[in-house]
């Protein structure tokens, strides 16, 4: 079965059956443009307090504290194996990595008992480095995945207008969704189709875990062009990169660096070019 | 949700029953005189009754199959053999006595018929209730109905063909139907005739420790198409019932035909199939299996594939729950030179489940040029489910191509996470993986089936998840 004529087979199941507005789930605050939203009282936030994280018994994270608001984005560098992708997928709840102290809180709420999928519920999106190739149409997962979000009762005319809106914004064909998911995908197929499911969940806070590993200029560019569609007040931004180019033109708000399982410095955009002038290894030096 | 919820589901969805009202039932058990009196009753020619007569002996003598699942539980004597539920075999829905239209229209079979069939039949208990055949199609000359009606109005067709590609003594099971079939479809199409829209029979058993003995013959004359499908459903009782149909299919000359099955008996019926087909020159067989229910199944469609250059495809998927064992699987004869085969099966298991897939390529001496494959694939959604796979290759002839694959898996933990951090509970992720590792057979099947499949797959693996 083809995806589109599924699709033909819910719509007709839904026939008469008005399209409904979908509440913006972002943060829903009611504000009404953007210099309000940003002062909003009510932006959530996503806290990390004194995360010691192990992997196969091995400590990675030893005290890690990071707080980001809705609307703000920080950039996350630091060398290999530092711990970003590791404090990455314990936020996001993978079963392997143990929390053996600290905090993972999504306004005041602890989310660390939870299950990847309640978390997920709340609004914290994961864009993978290695996105998973599971053999399953994309139309079909991306129903599933907006229903999940969005309600079991979410028509398939709102499904239709908004995938249409985020294939728009991507570049992508409609025709890209007939394909099974991740499954033979190039790098850049692969982060796009990431971006696909952000656009359409509208999650409140987004990781990019290396997001822009593997990609060629022109897919960047695309990346790039959609993470500034969706950035806004009602999105808070975790970017793990190594590129310092591709960190300064998401113009963040902060920039950190990890090493050794640690945050060991954080400051504003200029902490960039000093990381691509003197390294990793400088910055260090200096802190201590 | 528990596990227990699966059946409840059931219950509501196919599970019921209506009560009984049947205008003639046999004793239970069998013996001759239980075959003579239903002979009788159906008003049969004398070679049919000695064909029955015969059968029966050889099914007494023949031993049960010992190699496969386990039948140790079958009661012989406790089965009703016949039970008549109609005067007779309607041509219009309205005709159908009340209670049984109340079933198939719970069922959905007259919306079905509207919507994208050519034809329909439906059987209830041992007898066909109604059949209806597009008139565009009959007047093509094509003929399908109930196999009792075929033997009276197209005797010189079932005689010319019936138990000539499965003999009575192929198995005890086969000898067992041979002896007291009743219902099953009869379907011919002339030469050249392409049946665009597929025809379907619907099979339901009703009553209680009820045997279901269809007879199924097809015959596609030269050049001619159709796709046929069954489905099989029956209520939750306690005891268990029996289903033994042989079906039998004819593929002539450059003919294409698709059988499609859609088992989903409930988990106490007996599913002990033959089914067997043969392709001559040019000529396309494809089984579409699908076996979800049944408490046992013991079914491995066969081509025999006599004419050159003739294919087989068979596509099957096994889901196995608790209490369940899917023995299935296929069997190809390369008779010709220039055939090709395809074996594709895939089988899930949980909840204790049991799948085995038993297959057999033969390539046969002066059957040059064969191509053969085999691939099957295994899901295991927990450590108490178990699949055992039973290959058989015999290759008389060096050139042949022939391969095998089989891969046993289990649903990895990373595609899991990647599934749930997208918000989908784990047992909906489970479906979708579940979904996707079936995706070949779904897309074989009309639309309409493959949304009912995924949704009754969904449902399967709700409460999967402790």
């Amino acid at each position: 079965m083809g995806f589109e004529e599924a699709m033909k087979i819910l719509d007709q199941y839904d026939e008469g059956v008005p399209p409904r507005t979908i509440k913006d789930l972002g943060c829903g605050c009611g504000c009404k443009d953007e210099d309000s939203r940003k002062k909003c009282p009510r932006r959530a936030v996503l806290a990390v307090k004194n995360l010691h994280v192990s992997v196969h018994g091995k400590e990675v994270l030893k005290g890690v504290d990071l707080t980001v608001r809705q609307g703000e984005v920080h950039v996350l560098m630091g060398p290999n194996g530092a711990g970003k992708s590791t404090l990455a997928m314990a936020i996001a709840g993978h079963p392997a990595y143990e929390i053996s102290k600290g905090t993972v809180t999504l306004n005041s709420k602890n989310v660390l008992g939870l299950e990847p999928d309640e978390r997920a519920r709340l609004g914290i999106f994961l864009a993978f480095q290695n996105p998973q190739e599971i053999d399953i149409n994309l139309g079909t997962f991306l129903f599933h995945l907006y229903k999940a979000r969005y309600g079991k009762d979410a028509k398939a005319a709102d499904f239709n207008r908004d995938l249409n809106a985020s294939l728009k914004a991507l570049k992508l064909d409609r025709a890209f969704i007939d394909r099974q998911l991740n499954v033979g995908f190039s790098g850049g197929e692969k982060k796009k189709v990431e971006m696909l499911q952000l656009l359409l969940t509208k999650p409140a806070f987004a990781i990019f875990d290396e997001t822009d590993s593997g990609l060629d200029i022109d897919a960047l560019r695309v990346v790039r062009d959609a993470f500034n569609k969706i950035r806004g007040p009602c999105l808070g931004v975790i970017l793990i990169t190594h590129l310092p180019k591709h960190a300064s033109k998401m113009e963040p708000d902060s920039v950190h660096i990890m090493m050794n399982g640690a945050i060991t410095q954080t400051d504003g955009p200029a902490l960039i070019d000093k990381i691509e002038k003197e390294g990793y290894g400088e910055v260090k030096l200096k802190v201590v | 949700m528990g596990i227990g919820s699966i059946n409840d589901d059931y219950g509501e969805k196919y599970g019921f029953h209506v009560s009984e009202k049947a205008v003639f039932r046999s004793p239970k058990g069998l013996n001759e005189e239980v075959i003579r009196e239903l002979s009788a009753k159906k008003g049969e020619p004398r070679w049919m009754l000695d064909f029955r007569l015969n059968a029966f002996k050889i099914f007494l003598v023949k031993q049960m199959p010992s190699w496969g699942a386990d039948l140790s539980q079958i009661d012989f004597d406790k089965i009703t053999y016949y039970l008549k539920p109609s005067e007779e075999s309607a041509k219009r829905w309205e005709d159908v006595p009340e209670h049984i239209k109340k079933t198939f229209d719970r069922l959905g079979v007259p919306e079905a018929e509207r919507k994208f069939l050519g034809g329909v039949g439906a059987q209830f208990e041992s007898e066909s209730v109604y059949h209806k055949l597009r008139d565009d199609l009959s007047e093509k000359g094509v003929i399908f109905t109930d196999m009792d009606s075929a033997l009276k109005d197209h005797p010189e067709l079932v005689k010319k063909y019936l138990s000539t590609l499965v003999p009575t003594s192929d198995n005890k099971f086969a000898a067992l139907n041979s002896a007291v079939w009743s219902g099953g479809s009869f379907i011919y199409v002339p030469p050249g005739v392409k049946v665009e829209v597929p025809l379907q029979a619907y099979f339901r058993i009703n009553a209680k420790n009820m045997g279901q003995f269809e007879r199924t013959l097809i015959i596609v004359d030269k050049g001619a198409e159709v796709h046929y499908i069954e489905g099989c459903t029956a209520p939750v009782y306690s005891t268990d019932s029996l289903h033994a149909a042989v079906v039998e299919v004819f593929a002539l000359e450059g003919a294409k035909v698709r059988y499609t099955t859609i088992q989903n008996w409930s988990g106490d019926v007996y599913n002990l199939v033959t089914k067997r087909a043969i392709a001559h020159e040019n000529a396309i067989v494809e089984w579409v299996d699908g076996n979800l229910g049944s408490r046992t199944t013991m079914k491995y469609p066969s081509v025999v594939l006599k004419g050159a250059n003739s294919r087989a495809d068979v596509l099957s998927i096994a889901f196995a729950g608790r209490g369940q064992h899917q023995d299935a699987g296929a069997k190809i004869i390369h008779l010709a030179p220039g055939t090709t085969s395809r074996i594709i099966s895939k089988s899930i298991a949980k909840d204790g489940g049991r799948t085995s897939y038993r297959g057999l390529v033969k390539v046969c001496e002066g059957a040059n040029s064969v191509k053969a494959s085999v691939r099957c694939d295994a899901l295991l959604l927990d450590d108490k489910s178990r699949s055992d796979t039973y290959p058989t290759m015999q290759v008389e002839e060096e050139d042949a191509t022939v391969c095998h694959e089989a891969t046993v898996g289990k649903i990895g933990e990373e595609q899991l996470f990647y599934l749930m951090q997208r918000g989908l509970k784990e047992e909906e992720a489970m479906a979708l993986i579940v979904l996707g590792f079936i995706s070949e057979f779904t897309k074989a099947l009309p639309l309409e089936y493959s949304i009912e499949l995924n949704k009754l797959i969904e449902l399967e693996m709700e409460g999967s998840v402790g």
